[in-house]
């Protein structure tokens, strides 16, 4: 009964969302604010709907009821309720559910805003938003649908349907499959939703970049309409991203964060054009550029945020994270072939009005700094995209299928980066319009002088690798020239306006919060450069098996066996088998790590969960691999030093407080801007 | 002449770039294959990166932990997808394979932790070197069980 409910629901939507499309559609030719009023409401009403809809699943989903096949393969009794709630986005059908329920929740919350000044965007707003919902809905109707049900016909078989085949009854298996037990950890609970977030997040500024296609209206005002979402959508997909390294570093077991791994990339490639996009907006609303480019860059970011989520639910590339595998695939591609046409044709239609105002003069500019930048962020996006896509090429090409690597991305990228670091340490203090070369050079001599002091003296007291060399003279560039700017324009007004330090300091970062926000994330980008460069480059190993008693050492470490302890937790369904070691550094006792195994009955299927003793320098992350069961006195552990990768997540927090700063809504200069100049609009945002 | 300068500009970038990625791509192109292709390609493919996946034979697995050594046979599977469908999905081609006392198989050694997904039928997609005396030395190994996320149906005892 409720699943039918609950599909009804979901069908009706899908009806609905269809109408308000034609309506804005109609009401717009037709110059009927009525109609287009009455697309609005249509589009209004999708969200409440969904989420009745989705009620009915959770409510399917806590209430074991296993006859519908998709509470079969994501839960199972043992599982806890909030874990059952959290199964809602654990599988295919579920999550795009998930996904067209986050976009008519945005699309919602977009139409409400007064659009007094901006009414020619919203029907084509509604048009964006509804399509891009009524799609993912069809694909739920039509090919993913997690209402369907087990039938058994008279013969005995068993078959998965909506509605009752013919002299078929309900089956009712006593206990689902259970949610895959990698899946059950609070960073693997959180992470998808973040990423679909911060996809979702990322479909209002690509709507509002048609409709001022669409309309004409194609001055920057689409762009400050919609910073702040894409600052919010940025946040999501980033912390999306964080979060899922976090999970492999804490459940996979493989001492590492991050594998390039094709699902990965998915997601990294809409970070990589809305990055682009971020800084790139800045270019047209300060100097009237780079038009064209920003049109491209969201609809690259919303093409890619589409095949993000179909690569990463439709399995049709070998991965750790295919656990789906279904017939959404053409579906998929063909609405990102017939979006991103009628994207780029609107573009093409309106080129001549996408006109740059000015021209680009000198090559030190912050314009070009910043241009430079988005071509080092396409770059990284074609090496990713490359890696993607080259088994299918060369299986075309030469009929043998060859894949590339992790090496591949690191030795391509890494240059590339290498670039994006060192003009995030120069564009700050290069000027708009007109730099050059003894301008900026003067104001960066000193930081440079000391950031290659720096790395000489690591060269000589740490390290020889000249990558790592390399790595840190550009980390420390980057902190020294950030930070003597910060220091340099808080005591400029310390001096002015007669504040202490700090006070000083903060009133120059809420003056112009979107810049000082943005050095802040600058800095965070460093932090995290540093965790990264110290497991990439640093990380030693070592696997050994060793009774009761004895040790093993790795760098300074000694790790020692102490205990050994297996049981069965019964009501949760899971078997745990857990080692005790103690751990020294050059003899002194540092604490007790305790590594799991952890065995889950329902899914047959195993979890390594690592001891992990983290600091400022380094962490110590040990495995157990293997142990003998019959003498309970020898056991295989794998031992990872993992160098400086909690400053990866130090400066994730950072991270989240600079963007903070800069999404924060700047009443005061709205306000003085709005007075001081005489513009035609204000700089106010969408939200 | 500003034209001049970001044409020229952007055209080294451009040719930075291919350069990566066509020198990285020389450097890390591991190739795809199934056991057969291997045998067939024998001596000429020994020392290169290689990727080749198979149906793990449950009986062949061994492990010796005091040197973390594990070697185990793989059976051969056709790589072509659509193939796989036809013989009625992945689970049942995996079955067949090992099954078959004529199929073609290769011996792998891999040290290290034994992996938690690694056994009888499971497919296996080895990234390695094939050594001259014809066992496949696989740096790493993924294993995926498709009786797990694939098999929509239940089992018919569980009523």
């Amino acid at each position: 009964m409720f699943a039918e409910i609950g599909y009804g629901i979901l069908a009706i939507t899908f009806v609905i969302a269809l109408y308000s499309v034609g309506a804005a559609i109609y009401g717009d030719r037709k110059k009927s604010s009525a109609i287009v009023e009455s697309a609005r409401r249509a589009m209004l009403l999708t969200w409440p709907l969904i989420s009745l809809s989705a009620g009915t699943l959770i409510y399917l989903l806590i209430t074991n009821h296993f006859e519908v096949s998709f509470v079969y393969e994501v839960t199972s009794r043992s599982m806890p309720t909030y874990l059952k709630v959290t199964a809602w986005w654990g599988g295919q059908a579920g999550s795009l559910v998930f996904w067209s329920w986050l976009m008519s929740a945005f699309a919602s919350l977009v139409t409400l805003r007064k659009w007094d000044r901006d009414r020619e965007f919203l029907p084509w707003v509604i048009v964006i938003t509804s399509i891009t919902t009524a799609f993912f809905l069809g694909l739920v109707i039509f090919y993913a649908n997690p209402f369907t049900r087990f039938w058994q016909s008279l013969d005995g078989k068993i078959v998965t349907s909506m509605f009752a085949p013919l002299n078929a009854i309900a089956f009712f298996p006593q206990d689902g499959r259970g949610l895959n037990p990698l899946l059950r950890h609070p960073g693997m609970i959180i992470h998808p939703p973040l990423l679909y977030l911060g996809f979702v997040s990322f479909v209002i500024p690509y709507a509002f970049a048609m409709a001022a296609l669409i309309t004409g209206r194609t001055d920057d005002r689409w762009i400050r309409l919609t910073r702040r979402w894409t600052l919010w959508a940025w946040l999501f997909l980033s912390l999306g991203l964080v979060v899922g390294g976090r999970w492999a570093y804490d459940v996979l077991g493989w001492g590492g964060y991050w594998g390039w791994d094709p699902v990965e990339i998915a997601a990294f490639m809409p970070w990589l054009t809305g990055t682009a996009f971020l800084h790139s907006v800045m270019i047209q609303e300060k100097r009237g550029l780079l038009k064209h480019w920003n049109m491209i860059l969201i609809i690259l970011t919303y093409a890619l945020v589409l095949f993000g989520t179909f690569l990463t639910r439709s399995g049709v590339l070998s991965s750790v994270h295919a656990f789906a595998q279904s017939a959404i695939g053409p579906a998929f591609f063909v609405f990102i072939g017939a979006t991103f046409i009628t994207s780029i044709a609107l573009v093409i239609y309106r080129w001549p009005e996408l006109r740059s105002e000015t021209e680009m003069k000198s090559m030190l500019s912050r314009e070009a700094l910043f241009l430079l930048n988005n071509l080092l962020f396409m770059s990284i996006l074609v090496v990713s995209f490359w890696g993607v896509i080259f088994p299918l090429i060369s299986e075309l090409t030469t009929g043998q299928k060859i894949t590339v690597g992790p090496p591949f991305y690191e030795r391509a990228t890494g240059p590339l980066f290498a670039g994006l670091m060192f003009l995030m340490g120069i564009a700050p203090l290069s000027a708009w319009g007109n730099s050059t070369i003894f301008t900026l050079g003067r104001a960066l001599w000193k930081s440079a002088v000391a950031a290659l002091l720096i790395a000489v003296f690591l060269f000589f007291t740490a390290t020889k690798n000249i990558l790592a060399l390399v790595g840190f003279f550009l980390i420390a560039f980057v902190l020294l020239v950030t930070l003597v700017e910060f220091w340099r324009t808080a005591r400029a007004r310390q001096k002015t306006q007669n504040e202490n330090f700090f006070a000083a300091l903060l009133n120059l970062i809420g003056r112009n919060r979107r810049r000082h926000g943005g050095y802040i994330i600058h800095l965070s980008m460093m932090l995290m450069a540093i965790g990264i460069l110290g497991i990439e480059v640093f990380q030693v190993q070592t696997q050994g098996t060793i009774a009761v008693g004895q040790s093993l050492s790795l760098s300074g470490y000694s790790i020692q066996f102490k205990s050994l302890a297996s049981w069965d937790d019964t009501p949760k369904g899971v078997n745990y088998t857990r080692a005790v070691v103690d751990i020294y550094k050059d003899g002194t006792f540092l604490g007790q790590l305790a590594p799991r195994k952890d065995y889950y009955f329902d899914s047959q299927q195993n979890m390594t969960i690592p001891g992990v003793r983290s600091t400022l320098k380094d962490d110590v992350y040990v495995l157990l691999v293997d142990w003998q069961p019959a003498s309970a006195n020898g056991a295989t552990f794998k031992v990872f030093v993992n160098p400086l990768v909690n400053w990866l997540w130090i400066g994730t927090i950072v991270f989240l407080f600079g963007i903070l700063i800069a999404a924060w809504p700047e009443r005061e200069a709205d306000y003085a801007l709005a007075h001081s100049k005489n513009k035609a609009y204000e700089p106010s945002s969408a939200d | 002449m500003g034209r001049m300068k970001f044409i020229i500009g952007g055209l080294l970038i451009l040719g930075a770039v291919v350069y990566l990625i066509v020198s990285s791509t020389q450097a890390n192109a591991e190739y795809f294959m199934t056991v057969n292709e291997l045998n067939a390609k024998g001596a000429s493919v020994v020392g290169k990166n290689l990727r080749v996946s198979g149906a793990v034979v449950g009986n062949t697995i061994q492990y010796d932990p005091g040197t973390l050594t594990l070697t185990f046979e793989v059976a051969h599977v056709t790589g072509d997808n659509n193939e796989v469908e036809a013989q009625g999905g992945l689970a049942a081609v995996l079955q067949a394979a090992v099954a078959d006392p004529n199929r073609a198989r290769i011996k792998v050694v891999y040290v290290g932790p034994k992996p938690d997904l690694l056994k009888n039928e499971a497919q296996a997609i080895m990234t390695g070197q094939l050594g001259a005396d014809g066992v496949f030395h696989a740096d790493e190994l993924l294993l995926k069980c498709p009786t797990k996320y694939q098999e929509a149906a239940p089992q018919q005892t569980s009523k």
